[in-house]
């Protein structure tokens, strides 16, 4: 497994063979029938103020990889280094200090905010568990915050459901960035907004970025929208990343075949766009029995026999450019 | 993509000043508000619009299964073959729904019944509406699962829903909507639900079946990918009504409304490697609680003048089928450039 050396521009966080697998039992004595392979030894880095795409389809383990290196799932393997120190093994209160440092924003606005809590609570909780300031500090901290966002201070008081989807995943986003991250996770921020609001957050985000120098981690299915905010991009399957790659590089020169195919399958909104569709067979493959060998092999359209048993490595072909292929395209 | 047929072909299916409202505890509901459209045969035609515009609303009008109260079609007309379906007593519908106009809904995980197999599912709807015999059923059943690319159909005409991933379920319920040849197939978002490389299968599959069985077919999205790919024709839908309606090039070629022009350039596109700001439409959608006064969109617009506070815009066609209800349409192009 190779990882990433991106000319030192201040790494933040270094995630190495990362695998989360998950027992599956069975029978009366609860032994261990199977896995559940969610993550499966991925490695890469995130470096300061950059944004790292996550793309894949449903069930290819990117939400995981977003979870564990949160500690909100334990990982079963690997390191996660953050700022050069170990993180991975630390307990809940040695955790703590961290938790400041690397924030979430999730999907589902309306699930990810306390029902019964008033939005200024929601969004200065975090500020209350991390510093200790006072009422009048507190509110004027949460005001701007709100303002920050494109949300009124006078909106304050106001419960979650007075909010529309859109200020909601503003207010999630207002909460993380209380106590001044790093890092944020951002997993499926916009896929739940319509599309003229999905442009607002997608801007707001990228204005915190750059006003902040806060990196993300942007966990996604929109390869549209993966493109337009990441500076690099990963691409799993099955619980691996089979690309990794500069944003650039990967929408213009596809090497996996499985990456060329998700980019073929997006459809293009232009009447006259002519696009050579490459169309996957079958449906992915469960990451119980996987297929041996390369995982993708069942469904590759170059797939051969060395890929029915030999397993590829992620491999550097250019800098910065990884690719988990026997026959990469575009070489 | 194919643009063949456009203006040949009688209308199988005209709606006309369609109102469908929702008497709720807290006031009335305008969900469509004035819709009017035609299909012809082997066209499609996409019904295009953000959450709430009443897209979902108008297909189920159609097949007049809104749930009433609260709902109720107030007024226009639905003429399928020149007769209104409006018209028809609950029998008679039954006998059209599922036969001569069928549905695809978006969600394949809730539209089909747990408890059934996939082939008494199937079935049910040849032995009804073509009086098949179990065994007829079964063998045309399977004919259908074979049309639909499901592997080994033998085995999965006896598996529950439950069993299978959702493309399968996604073209199970293709497969039972086409059972009885319909001439209007209505989509309502058949593959937000899909993964990207298992819609361009399901798009495919719908594409294939219309050139063969020449069906009509109303396909309402949000994706305004989807509707490039697939669409003849398109309506755009803001707030309850139609805001423009052109032919599938013209429109991405010559937007003319605001809100047609915004949702283009407010998306994030693959073909576009700048990843320069987007540009976002600001606000949000009204409610349709209250009643609109003037141009809906006239809040979130940047051409809207006084005049659109006040007075709704009539629909005008512009020349070339292309119709547009915006009392500034020709404004647009100087501030697209800008």
């Amino acid at each position: 497994m190779i990882t990433m050396d991106t000319k030192k521009s201040k790494t933040l966080l270094e995630v190495k063979d990362l695998c989360k697998h998950y027992p599956i039992r069975k029978g009366l004595f609860s032994r261990i029938a199977g896995y559940v392979y969610a993550v499966d030894g991925i490695s890469f880095t995130i470096n300061e103020g950059e944004t790292l795409g996550l793309v894949g389809e449903s069930g290819c383990g990117k939400s995981t990889v977003g979870r564990t290196i949160l500690k909100l799932i334990e990982p079963s393997r690997g390191e996660i280094i953050w700022r050069g120190e170990r993180i991975d093994e630390l307990s809940r209160s040695q955790m703590r200090p961290y938790r400041q440092q690397i924030q979430a924003v999730f999907q589902d606005p309306y699930s990810s905010l306390n029902p019964r809590m008033r939005s200024a609570d929601i969004v200065s909780e975090p500020l209350r568990n991390f510093e200790s300031l006072s009422k009048a500090q507190g509110r004027e901290r949460v005001s701007a915050l709100f303002e920050r966002v494109g949300l009124r201070p006078d909106q304050m008081l106001r419960f979650p459901h007075e909010f529309s989807g859109g200020q909601r995943q503003r207010l999630g986003i207002a909460r993380a960035l209380s106590v001044k991250p790093k890092l944020i996770m951002l997993d499926e921020p916009v896929s739940a907004l319509d599309v003229s609001v999905q442009a607002q957050v997608i801007n707001l985000l990228e204005d915190l970025q750059r006003e902040f120098q806060v990196s993300y981690l942007f966990v996604a299915h929109d390869l549209a929208v993966v493109k337009h905010i990441s500076h690099r991009v990963a691409v799993m399957y099955l619980g691996r990343i089979v690309e990794l790659a500069p944003t650039k590089l990967l929408f213009s020169t596809p090497s996996h075949p499985y990456t060329e195919a998700l980019l073929s399958a997006v459809p293009v909104p232009d009447p006259k766009y002519q696009r050579k569709q490459i169309v996957l067979g079958g449906d992915v493959p469960s990451p119980i029995n996987r297929p041996n060998g390369c995982h993708f092999h069942t469904r590759c359209r170059y797939a051969q026999e060395r890929c029915k048993v030999e397993e590829p490595i992620l491999e550097e072909i250019t800098p910065g450019h990884s690719v988990a292929c026997h026959f990469k395209l575009n070489k | 993509m194919s643009t063949n047929n456009q203006h040949s072909g009688q209308a199988v299916l005209e709606v006309n000043d369609l109102r469908t409202y929702f008497y709720t505890r807290d006031g009335v509901v305008r969900s469509v508000d004035g819709m009017s459209f035609a299909v012809c045969q082997g066209e499609t035609l996409a019904i295009v619009g953000e959450s709430g515009c009443g897209k979902s609303v108008t297909s189920l009008s159609i097949l007049r299964l809104i749930a009433s109260p609260p709902g109720k079609i107030v007024s226009g007309s639905i003429k399928f073959h020149g007769k209104d379906l409006l018209h028809l007593s609950d029998d008679e519908m039954r006998d059209i729904r599922g036969d001569k106009i069928s549905m695809i809904f978006q969600e394949p995980m809730t539209s089909l019944n747990p408890v059934l197999t996939v082939g008494q599912q199937i079935g049910e709807v040849l032995e009804l509406h073509r009086g098949c015999s179990r065994e007829q059923a079964r063998s045309r059943t399977l004919e259908m699962l074979k049309l639909v690319n499901i592997p080994e159909p033998e085995n999965r005409i006896d598996n529950y829903p439950h069993q299978l991933s959702g493309g399968m379920r996604q073209r199970i319920m293709i497969a039972m909507a086409l059972a009885c040849d319909p001439e209007i197939l209505i989509a309502d978002e058949p593959t937000t639900a899909l993964d990207v490389t298992i819609q361009a299968q399901i798009l495919n599959l719908i594409r294939e079946l219309r050139d063969r069985t020449r069906a009509a077919i109303i396909l309402i999205t949000h994706d305004l990918g989807v509707v490039a790919e697939m669409a003849q024709r398109v309506v755009v839908m803001y707030a309850g009504r139609k805001v423009e309606e052109a032919d599938v090039l013209d429109l991405f070629d010559r937007p003319l409304h605001p809100y047609t022009l915004g949702l283009l350039n407010s998306m994030p596109r693959l073909d576009d490697d700048s990843q320069k700001r987007l540009t976002e439409i600001p606000g949000m959608v009204p409610s349709l609680r209250t009643e609109i006064i003037g141009c809906a969109f006239a809040p979130r617009c940047p051409s809207a003048s006084a005049r659109c506070q006040t007075d709704s815009p009539t629909l005008q066609d512009i020349g070339n089928r292309h119709l547009v209800a915006c009392w500034h349409p020709n404004e647009i192009k100087t501030i697209s450039t800008a």
